[in-house]
């Protein structure tokens, strides 16, 4: 805190010094000097001047709404949500029973079907998460070392567009074209070759498209803060092009292009949508969250499932802390 | 690092063809817009403007982009209030449980979307007692949009430091004058693209959406949802993913001349 340095100082004087006169009149060399006049002690004032003296007072300010906010409506849900799923459904009635029970997390464990999905679902965000950093980094790499000025604004713009067009029209637009009389189809024809159709290749194909943008741009702005001084200097050590790469751009961009997995992991991991479009008849672990919250009506076994993305995230999440890509998203 | 032409022209390609990939799907959307195929079937065996009339008449399709519209205005005003004063708090002041307080801002962008879905339906229905309406869709978006402002406000306030705030209480500014005159000015744009990006990811949020939406409340993606498998409504579909898409070239173009004034100034 560097503020309260000086501006209490400034701000205290002007509260509890005794009042002087407007006008000082002449200063003692003898030139005349106009002095400040004294702002009117108003509420407003004096508000000012005591938080400037209380930084405390200032962050409690500062923090109370947006903590009050977080910790009711997301901290408290997160914390119901681990609660829920030790609780079960009573299966006459369908009301919640709220007594504890280990049931569902020993099902969710346990239990063949979520085991498959469990591992089908993380090799998919895996697998998203590799296609989409492979191809991010030479596009980000060429937008911020390589374009000019001019084309590089134009390729963020190109960039960016498509994630102003809605994910459903996204991964409605891959239905099309992997359909069976579809755009791939069509062009892979000719050489005996055909569209995957709908699938697990299609659920990859389409969420890789969906979450490119997501890590195209925290890649882009961590390359664009290692500065050209720096691979100049490593030219003029005599660094070849690959040596510089590796020693000094991916060091330094390391954390953004951690930041770009967390999007594409963390968003494939819980999606259900995708699936359902271009999926055909396979299930991720969101399918099976939504069908209990829905139509099977089991909040406490759906919470039990979504236990294990939390719990994929968070491990992700600490594992990745100490490399800063947390300052990157 | 110096680049050989040969590296510079493969990057360049490489960079070309993601991008021409990137587009073809969104083509496709285009032309199926004014294709009479209702089936998606390529090559189109006929145009028509039929769907483009068809959508503009639409009310549901209005009405949906309505809803939207209030959702996303609403909770974008609630994300810039919030995001401005954590920024201020977590970039401003050292405290006890500072990470802590950062790594809950970032959760509800890092959790996947049904997490956070799931999450608030439990917390409503279940734990408030609350029945689902369009208000909690608000409150659900409020929460994740956050963090783009966040993001923004935060990456500004490195930036510029204390020291012109400084020269303002030092002349005998308070706190609030210093604010509107001094720090207001230098975080508007960054606000603008903060709010900007949290309008555009509630416009399009369908996820938690879905889990937080009541009865009856029908934004955009709800609305494009439930019609996209219906042989008759999916080119209407194709239409407003167009048109989205057009729409969106404004803001892109706004958010851009700004950093770009910025770039120029400094």
């Amino acid at each position: 805190m560097t503020m309260n340095a000086t501006a209490p100082a400034s701000a205290r004087g002007e509260a509890s010094g005794p009042p002087e006169p407007a006008q000082a009149g002449s200063a003692p060399g003898g030139a005349p000097r106009r002095g400040i006049p004294r702002p009117k002690a108003t509420p407003a004032r004096r508000a000012s001047v005591f938080l400037s003296a209380h930084p405390r007072v200032r962050l409690g300010f500062l923090l109370a709404a947006p903590l009050f906010w977080l910790g009711l409506v997301y901290v408290v849900a997160l914390a119901a949500l681990l609660v829920t799923a030790f609780w079960s459904v009573n299966s006459f009635t369908g009301e919640i029973t709220t007594e504890w029970t280990f049931d569902n997390v020993i099902t969710v464990l346990t239990g063949s079907l979520y085991q498959t999905v469990t591992f089908r679902t993380i090799g998919v965000a895996l697998l998203v998460t590799i296609i989409d950093v492979a191809l991010a980094l030479p596009i980000a790499f060429y937008m911020a070392k390589v374009a000019s000025p001019r084309a590089r604004r134009i390729l963020v713009i190109a960039v960016l567009m498509p994630l102003w067009a809605s994910y459903l029209v996204k991964a409605y637009a891959w239905r099309s074209v992997l359909s069976q009389d579809g755009i791939l189809e069509w062009v892979l024809a000719p050489f005996g070759l055909h569209t995957p159709g709908y699938g697990l290749p299609a659920t990859v194909i389409t969420l890789s498209y969906l979450w490119l943008p997501y890590v195209i741009l925290p890649i882009f702005a961590g390359l664009e803060r290692v500065p050209d001084s720096l691979l100049e200097a490593s030219a003029d050590l005599g660094g070849k092009t690959w040596p510089t790469i590796r020693h000094v751009v991916f060091p330094m961009a390391l954390p953004a292009i951690i930041a770009g997995t967390i999007f594409s992991f963390s968003l494939s991991l819980g999606d259900y949508i995708t699936v359902n479009i271009v999926g055909g008849a396979n299930q991720m672990l969101g399918n099976l969250v939504y069908t209990n919250v829905g139509a099977a009506n089991n909040l406490p076994l759906a919470s039990a499932i979504a236990l294990i993305p939390i719990a994929i995230i968070f491990g992700y999440l600490a594992l990745v802390r100490r490399t800063g890509a947390l300052d990157n998203l | 690092m110096r680049l050989s032409r040969l590296s510079r022209t493969t990057l360049a390609v490489v960079a070309g063809l993601i991008l021409v990939i990137v587009y073809v799907p969104l083509g496709v959307v285009l032309v199926n817009s004014f294709s009479t195929s209702t089936s998606l079937s390529w090559p189109p065996p006929g145009f028509t403007l039929e769907w483009w009339q068809r959508a503009f008449q639409s009310a549901g399709a209005m009405e949906a982009v309505g809803t939207s519209v209030f959702v996303a205005v609403i909770s974008t005003a609630i994300a810039l209030v919030l995001g401005t004063l954590i920024s201020f708090a977590l970039q401003r002041f050292d405290f006890f449980g500072r990470h802590t307080v950062n790594l809950l801002v970032i959760l509800p962008i890092a959790l996947p979307g049904i997490i956070t879905g799931i999450a608030l339906n439990n917390f409503f229905r279940t734990i408030m007692g609350v029945p689902l309406s369009i208000w909690t869709v608000i409150i659900a978006h409020a929460t994740f949009c956050i963090v783009t402002v966040f993001n923004n406000v935060i990456a500004r306030l490195r930036r510029t430091g204390t020291k012109l705030e400084e020269a303002s209480a030092d002349l005998g500014a308070g706190v609030w004058t210093t604010f509107r005159l001094v720090t207001f000015p230098q975080l508007r744009s960054a606000l603008l693209a903060g709010g900007l990006l949290a309008f555009a990811l509630s416009f399009d949020e369908i996820i938690v959406t879905t889990f937080t939406a009541g009865s009856g409340v029908t934004t955009l993606p709800i609305f494009i949802l439930n019609n996209m498998f219906r042989p008759s409504q999916a080119p209407i579909v194709s239409v407003i993913a167009v048109v989205l898409v057009l729409v969106s070239i404004i803001p892109i173009w706004l958010a851009q001349r700004l950093s770009g004034d910025e770039q120029k100034r400094r």
